[in-house]
């Protein structure tokens, strides 16, 4: 280091010359103005502001000035170095702007690919119709009532008022176990579970029991040896075949639709009298013009299922006292349903396990 | 029941202008459903006409045939009033015949049109019918020539052929049994066709009392046979012709005509609802028995099937042994055939229930033996059996034999108290007692008293035993489209059980988990369990055997859901569908070999012993979940390749459905069919085995028709359900830093990797917020037979930073019991 210069002449020293800084600084403010991207800009800024850029070399010459020149070439350099600096901040911004707008527009993608990777599951459509119409019940207070598919001959039959020698034990073709003699069958109904709950609960009863039933009958696009139904159980004091008609028009009208309501005829169930077959108005024409209907057949009504007023022999076996409660039961099939309200001429898709199938319904139907 | 329209109205009147279809809306709304509506002509259109034969010239032709070349009147049927040329190749009519005539533009059965047409050098402007053109039978020995007194030419021949006679087709319930006759349908007509009157009761009539010269009866079981009626015909001319309206009459019921004899039987049987037997008596040898068969005893009835008879089987018998397996079916020996001269009519009451069994034993379905088993009137064996003496006698030029046998009495039907507000009651109709009594008279009741009603049943209403089979009456005839629609007040529910609502959160887990919920049926066969390559030990060989099965490929019903499944997912396959993933929830059957369900009386509740000893019979039905996965987990496209299914994901699935119950699964090697043997796991809930999950044994896969490395899983859904969490605690968290460390071990590749982690756990001690194997790797670096387990240790404790050190210490310690427990060595 050396000492103060003092015979050094300031006026012949560059910072003093107004217009070499002013030069310096167009110079860089003409180099930021042009750089046309961040790296062009950082080299600029290296070059006008970096440890030899003109401006760096003026600035520190200042030192070396007599003190009466170093206050005004100090100015002139700072002012011209801030402008400096201020503008590559400037210039960066808007860079730094135009870069990010521009990487945006690059890393566009094409948001109509397909995005599937994972297969997606679904429930079955029967499992999603038999919770439907729990929760129709269950809303209305009622519960759910189970029992086992494998189910002892008696509470099959003989507890619902149908004797050995039945001539409706025909009618449902049954499905028996090894050994005969262990009277032991696949439920033919869910009527079993009913006669369970009687016997296991005290009225007041109001359940419902969907599941699986079996039946001899042999595949086809209308028969299968298992299918799905859903009965229904009230017991209490009281109670009328008009009840069990409020039930079955409300149930109808929420499972098909407003408005819709159920027909009674006269039939036959051992474990119910009255009887009745129940009809459902068709929802689809409800029975205006209905002779074009696919879903009805031209009838205007659906036949749905069976229900009558419980048979006091079947109270007595089950353990109620006929003469304090009555009830009455109902039986619809699941499956059955399902076809018409969703249109399925051919029944077997339900069994076959076409993943397509179920796929189509997602969960909620 | 196949009943014709003219039949039923020949017993019944209903107001002029009553439709067809008003009719049967009224039988269907009280009880008897229409199936359908048939007319022998409905598929026949346009004209269809009496024709008078007018020439007919035999032409032979160069084939040997002769072709006759008729003229015929039609009179102004074909337009023109003159003659018709026709060209016919039957030969079993004259001129001065009149035959049936079919014009150009009729169609008859079949769509067969009828035109003018150019035919063995004539044009030929129509067709002289035979019956079987007409879908009139099988017989085409000639065209139909009519009666000369049948009508005018030209006139339609539809009704003198009965063509437009319409038949109801009616479903019958089995406690309607009387509606299996004409009579049973018109009195129904009578009661449910406003404005019906008129009655006319075929099995009203007048009898000759019985006496002492008919057939020798002796019943040695009247509970079996309350009523036998014998009846003979002598002289019976056995190529007599059945008259063609008896002929169109069962055909349009539905049976098929025979001869004369038998034809007849049936249509009595038809017309009352009492099924009646016909012996050829001269085949007969004396004095007949009716009675129970006893052991050994066979009979070779009429249908050629020789028979081991039951004890309980009610055979008629003669000198020579059984002749009949009474009420169902005759015997061979004493047939009536086409020589049969003398006819022994038998009309006889059975007991229904026997009627039932010895049906059911020998597998015999008839038209008699469904009336016999339902129930028949008892007290018109004497009327039926006249009718028939009446008929045969008509028709085959017989005689009545005045001998009459009548031996028993029919049973009479108890009188059951009724309330007289019960149908009220019952139906929450606003029903009188008036209108009750009015409705139970109205099908043939007796009813007295008042209050309580005394009602006794008809006769043909064996069905009404119980005071509420006597509302059904009332309420049917007041209507069941006048019942009222009333909503019940249940009492509050208390909605969906906690098992119900787990059941279907499963579901919903693992549709979210890319399953698709399939249904199959529970049945098995053997070769599926060979399959499955179970071992002859397994518990899962042990099956409950159908009886009547409808496949004996599938036998038994299934002890696992994966034969289901597994067929399922090859169906898939073959469908094209080739990356599946399905489950299905079912329960399966174990049997427990308990002993038999025992039937208990029905006239009081069986006790809680009985009724859980019932249960204890049945078998063990646990609710299993079966998942099956073959193909791609992932697809691949354009975001990467795609990754195949692996044993794991299997045990993944079932992890997914036990977290949803709020339970962890722990995995241990198994070996069990049908999983491959190195990537089996059993897994377990605290210690408890609920299902095995991993890849299937190739060979199964093969025998499925599925892709190698498909993967499959099968739990006990009820254990798990039983075991979920319920009412947890609410977690609480450190809010600390967390310290991380890494540790690496080496260990023997035999060794469970959840024997390491747990062995890390326990060493670590409370500190150890969670624990995740990052890496498995296996090569030259650690060795044969020896793997490298790489750990993410996060330490963390509730009340303070970790000090220097403390976590180095925590995994140090876990390092230290993992070499200690497993031999584990820390890679450098
Ligand atoms: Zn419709």
């Amino acid at each position: 280091m050396s000492g103060p210069n003092t015979d050094y002449d300031p006026v012949e020293v560059t910072p003093l010359k107004a217009d070499q800084v002013e030069a310096m600084r167009e110079a860089a403010l003409a180099a930021i103005a042009a750089a046309p991207d961040l790296d062009a800009l950082k080299q600029v800024r290296l070059d006008h502001t970096g440890d030899r850029s003109p401006l760096a070399l003026a600035n520190r010459e200042i030192g070396a000035l007599p003190p009466q020149a170093r206050k005004e070439a100090g100015q002139r350099v700072g002012q011209a170095r801030g402008a400096v600096n201020q503008a590559l901040a400037a210039r960066q911004t808007v860079l730094e702007a135009e870069h990010e707008e521009r990487m945006l527009v690059e890393e566009t993608v094409d948001v109509s690919l397909p995005t599937t990777r994972r297969r997606r599951g679904s429930r079955h459509p029967i499992t999603l119709q038999s919770e439907l119409i729990a929760d129709l019940f269950v809303a209305m207070g009622y519960e759910v009532s189970e029992g086992p598919v494998v189910e002892a001959e008696w509470l099959n039959f003989d507890a619902l008022n149908l004797g050995p020698d039945h001539p409706a034990r025909t009618m449902q073709d049954t499905f028996w176990t090894e050994p005969a003699e262990d009277h032991v069958v696949l439920r033919t109904q869910t009527s079993p579970v009913q006669a369970r709950t009687m016997l296991t609960r005290k009225p007041p009863i109001y359940v419902v029991c969907p599941g699986r039933v079996f039946r001899t009958d042999e595949y086809d696009a209308t028969h299968s040896p298992m299918f799905h139904q859903v009965e229904g159980l009230v017991v209490d004091e009281g109670i009328t075949m008009a009840h069990l008609k409020g039930t079955l028009d409300h149930f109808a009208s929420q499972l098909f639709g407003d408005g819709i309501t159920t027909r009674f005829r006269p039939s036959y169930f051992p474990f119910t009298e009255p009887s009745a077959e129940v009809d459902v108005l068709c929802f689809v024409c409800r029975n205006v013009d209905p002779s074009t209907c696919r879903t009805c057949r031209g009838e205007g009504w659906i036949e749905w299922g069976g229900c009558g007023v419980v048979n006091p022999r079947v109270l007595v076996a089950c353990g109620v006292d006929p003469e304090v409660y009555s009830g009455f039961a109902f039986g619809m099939g699941i499956d059955r349903s399902f076809m018409f309200r969703h249109d399925l001429e051919d029944l077997r898709p339900l069994f076959e396990g076409d993943v397509r199938f179920s796929s189509a319904f997602g969960s909620e139907i | 029941m196949k009943a014709p329209l003219s039949w039923i109205l020949e017993h019944v009147d209903v107001p002029a202008g009553t439709t067809t279809e008003h009719l049967t809306d009224r039988l269907t709304l009280t009880g008897l459903k229409l199936e359908a509506v048939e007319s022998p002509g409905r598929e026949i259109t346009g004209p269809l006409v009496i024709g008078r034969v007018l020439t007919m010239e035999p032409e032979p032709q160069k084939n040997g045939k002769t072709i006759n070349w008729c003229t015929v009147d039609v009179g102004d049927a074909n337009g023109t009033g003159e003659p018709q040329g026709i060209v016919c190749g039957a030969h079993n009519f004259a001129p001065g015949d009149l035959v049936v005539t079919v014009l150009p533009g009729g169609v008859l059965p079949g769509g067969f049109e009828i035109g003018a047409r150019k035919t063995y050098g004539h044009m030929s402007a129509g067709m002289i019918c035979s019956a079987r053109e007409l879908g009139l039978g099988d017989d085409h020995d000639g065209i139909i020539v009519l009666p000369a007194d049948a009508g005018e030419p030209g006139q339609d021949v539809r009704p003198v052929l009965g063509l437009d006679e319409e038949t109801i087709e009616l479903e019958i319930n089995p406690d309607r049994a009387y509606a299996l006759s004409i009579r049973g349908i018109a009195r129904e007509v009578l009661v449910s066709v406003e404005g019906a009157s008129g009655f006319r009761d075929p099995a009203v009539r007048d009898t000759p009392a019985a006496n002492a010269d008919g057939h020798p009866v002796t019943v040695e079981d009247p509970e079996g046979c309350p009523v036998f009626v014998a009846r003979t015909v002598t002289g019976f001319d056995p190529t007599a012709k059945t008259p063609d309206h008896v002929v169109q009459r069962i055909t349009a019921a539905g049976m098929r005509p025979i001869s004369l004899a038998v034809d007849i039987t049936n249509y009595v049987m038809l017309e009352t609802g009492r099924p009646i037997h016909g012996y050829d008596a001269d085949t007969v040898s004396g004095p007949i028995v009716v009675r129970r068969a006893r052991d050994g005893e066979t009979l070779t009835t009429l249908d050629g099937t020789t028979r081991e008879l039951d004890p309980a089987d009610l055979v008629v018998t003669d000198d020579s042994g059984i002749i009949g397996l009474g009420g169902v079916m005759g015997g061979e020996t004493t047939e009536m055939s086409a020589t049969t001269t003398s006819i022994l009519v038998e009309a006889a009451h059975w007991d229904a229930a026997s009627m039932y069994r010895t049906g059911r034993r020998h597998k015999i379905t008839s038209e008699a033996g469904k009336r016999n088993e339902r129930g028949v009137d008892p007290t018109i064996c004497e009327a039926a059996a006249d009718r028939v003496v009446e008929l045969l006698v008509e028709h085959g030029g017989g005689r009545a034999e005045p001998g009459v046998t009548v031996v028993g009495t029919p049973p009479t039907a108890p009188v059951v108290e009724v309330p007289g507000d019960l149908a009220a009651r019952v139906s929450g109709m606003p029903i009188t007692e008036e209108q009750a009594v009015a409705c139970l008279r109205a099908v043939g009741c007796e009813v007295s008293g008042s209050g309580t009603l005394s009602v006794t049943p008809p006769p043909w209403r064996p069905d009404l035993t119980d005071a509420q089979d006597f509302s059904e009456e009332v309420v049917r005839l007041v209507g069941y489209d006048r019942v009222p629609s009333v909503l019940p007040t249940p009492p509050s529910g208390r909605g969906l059980t906690r098992a119900q609502q787990l059941r279907r959160r499963i579901g919903r887990t693992l549709a979210g988990e890319g399953f698709v919920e399939v249904v199959s049926f529970p049945f098995v066969g053997i070769s599926d369990l060979d399959a499955l390559g179970l071992a002859d030990d397994d518990p899962r060989r042990d099956l409950l055997q159908l009886s009547n099965p409808l496949s004996n490929e599938a036998g038994f019903m299934t002890s696992t859901l994966l034969p289901g499944l597994l067929r399922a997912a090859g169906r898939n396959i073959g469908h094209g569908n080739a990356d599946v993933a399905i489950f299905e929830t079912g329960t399966v059957t174990l049997p427990r070999h308990a002993g038999p369900a025992a039937i208990l009386p029905v006239d009081r509740r069986p006790t809680d012993d009985e009724f859980a000893a019932l249960d204890a019979a049945l078998p063990a039905q646990p609710l299993h979940l079966g998942l099956v996965a073959a193909g791609d987990a992932v697809s691949g496209g354009w975001w990467g390749d795609a990754r195949p299914v692996s044993w794991a994901d299997a045990v993944e699935a079932v992890r997914s459905v036990a977290a949803a119950l709020g339970l962890e699964v722990a995995a241990s090697a198994a070996e069990l069919a049908p999983w491959h043997p190195g990537r089996c796991a059993e897994l377990t809930v605290d210690g408890e085995v609920v299902g095995h999950a991993g890849e299937l044994h190739p060979t199964v896969c093969q025998a499925f028709g599925l892709p190698k490395r498909s993967v499959a899983a099968e739990v006990d859904l009820d254990v798990l359900i039983g075991r979920a969490v319920h009412l947890r605690a609410a977690p609480t968290f450190s809010t600390y830093p967390v310290a991380k460390e890494d540790v690496a071990l080496v260990v023997d590749a035999s060794v469970p990797a959840a024997d390491v982690e747990a062995a890390l756990r326990e060493g670590a001690g409370e500190l150890l917020e969670s624990i995740r194997l990052f890496d498995v790797y296996t090569g030259d670096q650690v060795g044969e037979g020896r793997k490298s387990l790489a750990y993410a240790l996060r330490l963390r404790a509730f009340d303070r930073t970790l000090k220097e050190g403390e976590a180095a210490a925590a995994r140090d310690a876990a390092v230290a019991l993992a070499a200690e427990r497993t031999g584990a060595v820390q890679r450098a």
